[in-house]
């Protein structure tokens, strides 16, 4: 009832737009064209410049009300170079926007058609040409080349001593394989994909396989470099990481590697955000179909012991899809132990 | 001029089409009974055809707008259930909430609707048949039939693309790009299906349709031209119609050779962008394709696709801003120049959409180059515009204001793309909302003003009426205050790395916070939309009962087409089809407020060697 409610309203306020519409049409055919555009004119040169005016405004507010939303510090080392090409971007995008808009509207309103106001024959200038061809320019070459050397710092080779970490996108969530002790990650290949106990298709004849364990949170250490290995499975996805300003698509038959090298644990997160549920997630930003919304992996961020800890815990998934061979397994689990209470100390 | 007198124009009119085009051997000599096929249906004259462009651009600006409504809905509301919707969705919105199948459906319609029958059939097919025959002096295109054919075929694409709506599984739903694998698996996706196969359909025959359209304007432009119009003497309006074929015609083969490829790997097995799949519980055969192929072909038409869609609105708007300031375009070869650079740097700047794809990043930095360079022409477009305007005489017909607002959204939006397209930034922007606050504010909105500002200003051209001023102003205001409510906070989600195309955010400890907001920016696009429809109703009700158009150049401008009748028949020119002497901008030049391209040059003028 509300429905039809709401309908008869929004039918009732075009109808009567459309009559005052007709009435100042009749009207303004009787002041005559003249009078009445002068008229409109002057309404819309004022309405202009109010416009020019309360954007100002509503640009300064609009900002003032959501900086707030956003956690404007990098969680990574290398978002920090894109926070700063943001910061020096937006303020030269920002003088052009401001400059131009004030402009723009100033003039349509100090111009506006008067009577006996002649316009100024000014067909073209050359010098005023050269002028805003070549000040841009310079402006851009500066962007590029600031962008540039960000760019191949953010896509060079990851460190040596870099943790591996392999994450592969799947309809509709994200598998993600630790290389364990002997830090290598083992052979895989599609076919051989099993989704009860081998979701990424691990060969099971390559001995670095062997440790290979898959968590369903990826683990990090706090200021240690981290290389992922992106893959899919089915069709593109991508490992965005809002709060290290970084992603790169997950390409099935095509893998990617990104590397980065977190800032703060998720505890110190949670303290520098004010958000007690805070948690660094992984985002799917590639649409790839009807659960592309809810394709969410979390990252904890912890400190080397922690982290430590964690990875003991984690059982191989060859020891998984092997049952069997469980006894024969269970020394290999120990010695991870041992390897990770070394590196403790 | 009174109802006879136009009949009896029209009279003769008819008679100079007749011996004009005695070759085609048509027969219209009855122009009320009997004519009305060749007349308003398979009509070769290139006014109907754009009139036909523009109705059905219309109609399909309407269905995609609303699906944005519909999906803002889900965005603005998302624990909010609206009964009327399964009334008319049925299972794709049960309950009262789109599903998110249907959800993914209603925003790649809305992209693709938009993007290619709106802002490319629509705006360029509606005012490049109006106006080139009428500006550069011609009769009408220098082939009225394949100009009739490009229209039938995009009619023909309209109707398969409508009809995908209807079927069983839905229409495409794998986002306006259809990447594969989404798009080439029926089995990762629901809209992968029967639909995916009819929006390849549709989108060939709309190439088909591009390509007669975009060969028949650049020959018409090339060598139709009356006597006198030199390349140089051509309206802006041209000159950007002529760029924006080129692009068309030069692009649109590669999107269509993607498409053609996508279909082999859809139906005929082959592997060009598949590899390494293991779907819906198995592995596929395929092997040693690339998805990433499918994005290069892609995007070889996506990018000058963007500048297809804006070109003529920037042509248009710079004749309007002309016209209405009394004042010559500023830098009208720099403006031509302008245009040309960006026409060569829009086939060089595609990989700008890959740079997370995992691109080699020396090919990237190439494309980063070359697409800031970009932002240099358009950089000189904008000081141009401004400077036009600055010491004229400005009148603000909805045309004027129109064109002043394209100006406004397009220095806004396109200052965000020297942020994105600056590879660094694009790493933590790219498929954000950045990224749809960017492109909807450049070549949504800004096309859109630039498209609406042509059909006020050539409506009494088109139909020998006016619009009504009242609820045109309404349209301007309500649409230029609530493009940028709508726009402009979505940069700050895009900042906070909001992916693009989610269904919901409330499970997402990183974005919820926008939900407010979210809210807010739908009650906006809902009110815009009303006022949308006021345009709308406003554009109907005056073809009718509008006032009617006294003089034959109401806007006293100085190009060709107001040398014509106030309804000129077919052919155009009852008469001889007038000579060019002189430039179209000059406006307020030797205290004259302006002087018609047809009058010759005055002895002092040809001293000053024009």
């Amino acid at each position: 009832m509300s429905g039809y409610l709401a309908v008869l309203v929004v039918v009732l306020i075009f109808v009567v737009i459309f009559q005052i519409a007709k009435a100042s049409e009749y009207v303004s055919i009787l002041k005559g064209e003249k009078k009445a555009r002068q008229q409109s004119n002057r309404v819309n040169g004022f309405l202009l410049i109010i416009f020019l005016v309360l954007g100002l405004i509503g640009v300064y507010y609009c900002h003032n009300a959501l900086k707030g939303k956003i956690f404007f510090e990098s969680a990574s080392v290398q978002g920090e170079g894109i926070d700063n090409m943001i910061v020096w971007t937006l303020a030269i995008t920002g003088i052009v926007f401001i400059v131009t808009q004030i402009l723009l509207f100033w003039f349509s309103f100090k111009y506006q058609e008067k009577e006996g106001q002649q316009a100024f024959y000014f067909p073209h200038n050359n010098k005023l040409e050269l002028i805003w061809t070549v000040i841009p320019a310079i402006a851009l070459t500066i962007l590029v080349a600031i962008g540039l050397r960000h760019w191949f710092r953010l896509t060079s080779e990851a460190p040596k001593d870099a943790a591996v970490v392999e994450i592969t996108g799947k309809q509709f969530n994200w598998l993600i394989r630790y290389p364990g002790k002997d830090g290598q990650l083992g052979r895989k290949f599609f076919k051989n994909i099993n989704d009860a106990n081998n979701p990424v298709g691990q060969d099971w004849d390559d001995q670095l396989n062997k440790d290979d364990y898959m968590a369903t949170e990826m683990h990090l250490v706090v200021g240690k470099p981290v290389k992922l290995i992106i893959n899919a499975r089915d069709v593109i996805h991508d490992v965005g990481l809002a709060h290290f300003r970084l992603k790169m698509d997950a390409v099935p038959g095509i893998p990617t590697t990104l590397w980065f090298t977190p800032k703060y644990t998720t505890a110190e997160m949670k303290e520098k955000t004010g958000n007690p549920d805070f948690v660094y997630e992984i985002s799917c930003d590639q649409m790839c179909g009807s659960g592309h919304y809810s394709m969410k992996a979390n990252i904890v961020v912890e400190t080397q012991a922690e982290y430590d800890e964690w990875s003991a815990k984690q059982v191989a998934q060859y020891t998984v899809a092997h049952p069997a061979e469980a006894p024969a397994a269970s020394p290999a689990a120990d010695s991870t132990k041992v390897v990770a209470s070394n590196l403790a100390k | 001029m009174s109802n006879e007198a136009t009949l009896h124009s029209q009279e003769v009119i008819h008679g100079a089409a007749h011996a004009h085009d005695h070759g085609h051997g048509h027969d219209d000599h009855e122009h009320h009974e009997g004519g009305f096929i060749s007349k308003y249906v398979f009509s070769l004259d290139h006014k109907t055809i754009a009139k036909q462009f523009l109705i059905t651009g219309i109609i399909w600006a309407i269905i995609g707008a609303f699906f944005s409504v519909l999906f803002r809905l889900q965005l603005g509301f998302p624990d909010a259930t609206f009964p009327w919707l399964e009334s008319i969705l049925g299972h794709w919105a049960k309950g009262g909430r789109i599903t998110p199948e249907a959800y993914y459906a209603l925003v790649t319609m809305h992209g693709t609707i938009l993007v290619f029958f709106v802002l490319t059939a629509g705006l360029s097919g509606t005012f490049s048949n109006l106006l080139i025959p009428l500006q550069v002096g011609a009769r009408d295109m220098a082939s009225p039939l394949m100009n009739c054919m490009s229209y039938w075929a995009f009619f023909l694409a309209s109707v398969v693309m409508m009809s995908s709506l209807f079927v069983q599984t839905g229409p495409a739903s794998g986002g306006w790009t259809a990447y594969p694998p989404l798009s080439a698996l029926g089995d990762a996706s629901i809209g992968s299906k029967i639909g995916m196969d009819l929006w390849l359909i549709s989108m060939a025959l709309f190439v088909v349709s591009q390509l007669l359209g975009g060969l028949n304007y650049i020959s018409t432009i090339l060598n139709m031209r009356t006597k006198g119009m030199t390349m140089t003497k051509m309206p802006l309006t041209i000159w950007s119609f002529f760029f924006t074929a080129i692009l068309g015609v030069l692009s649109f083969p590669v999107l269509l050779s993607g498409f053609i490829l996508l279909l082999f790997d859809r139906h005929a097995g082959t592997s060009f962008y598949l590899s390494d799949l293991f779907v819906a519980g198995k592995a596929l055969s395929n092997e040693g394709g690339s998805a990433i192929l499918y994005q290069h072909l892609f995007w070889f038409l996506g990018h000058p696709e963007v500048y297809i869609i804006i070109l003529p609105a920037m042509g248009m708007v710079s004749e309007i801003l002309a016209v209405n300031s009394r004042k010559p375009i500023f830098g009208y070869l720099a403006m031509v120049g302008s245009m040309f650079a960006i026409v060569i740097l829009a086939f060089l700047v595609w990989a700008h959409h890959m740079f997370v794809t995992g691109l080699n990043p020396f090919l990237g930095a190439f494309f980063v180059l070359l697409t800031l360079l970009i932002a240099v022409p358009s950089a000189i477009k904008v000081f141009n515009w401004i400077t036009t305007i600055w010491r004229g005489n400005l009148r603000f017909t909805t045309g004027m204001l129109f064109s002043i607002g394209f100006v406004s959204t397009f220095i806004s939006g396109g200052l965000t793309g020297i942020w994105l397209g600056n590879s660094s930034i694009d790493i933590h922007l790219h498929d954000t909302y950045f990224v749809i606050a960017h492109f909807h504010i450049v070549m949504g909105v800004s096309a859109f003003f630039g498209t609406f500002a042509g059909v006020y200003h050539w409506f009494p051209k088109m139909f020998g009426r006016y619009m009504n001023n009242t609820l045109s102003y309404i349209h301007f205001w309500a649409t230029l205050i609530g493009a940028y409510l709508i726009f402009w906070p979505m940069h700050y989600e895009g900042i906070a790395g909001m992916p693009r195309r989610y269904y919901d955010y409330s499970s997402w400890e990183s974005f919820k916070q926008f939900n407010d907001l979210n809210f807010f920016i739908s009650i906006v696009v809902i009110a815009v939309f009303a006022a949308q429809l006021l345009f709308v109703f406003n554009f109907f009700y005056s073809i009718f009962k509008g006032r009617k158009v006294q003089s034959t150049n109401p806007w006293s401008a100085t190009t060709l087409e107001w040398t014509t009748p106030i309804n000129p028949g077919h052919g155009n020119w009852p008469g001889e089809i007038p000579e060019v002497y002189r430039w179209p901008y000059d406006y307020s030049k030797n205290g004259k407020d302006f002087v018609p391209q047809t009058v010759p040059l005055s002895p002092e003028e040809e001293k000053e060697g024009h």
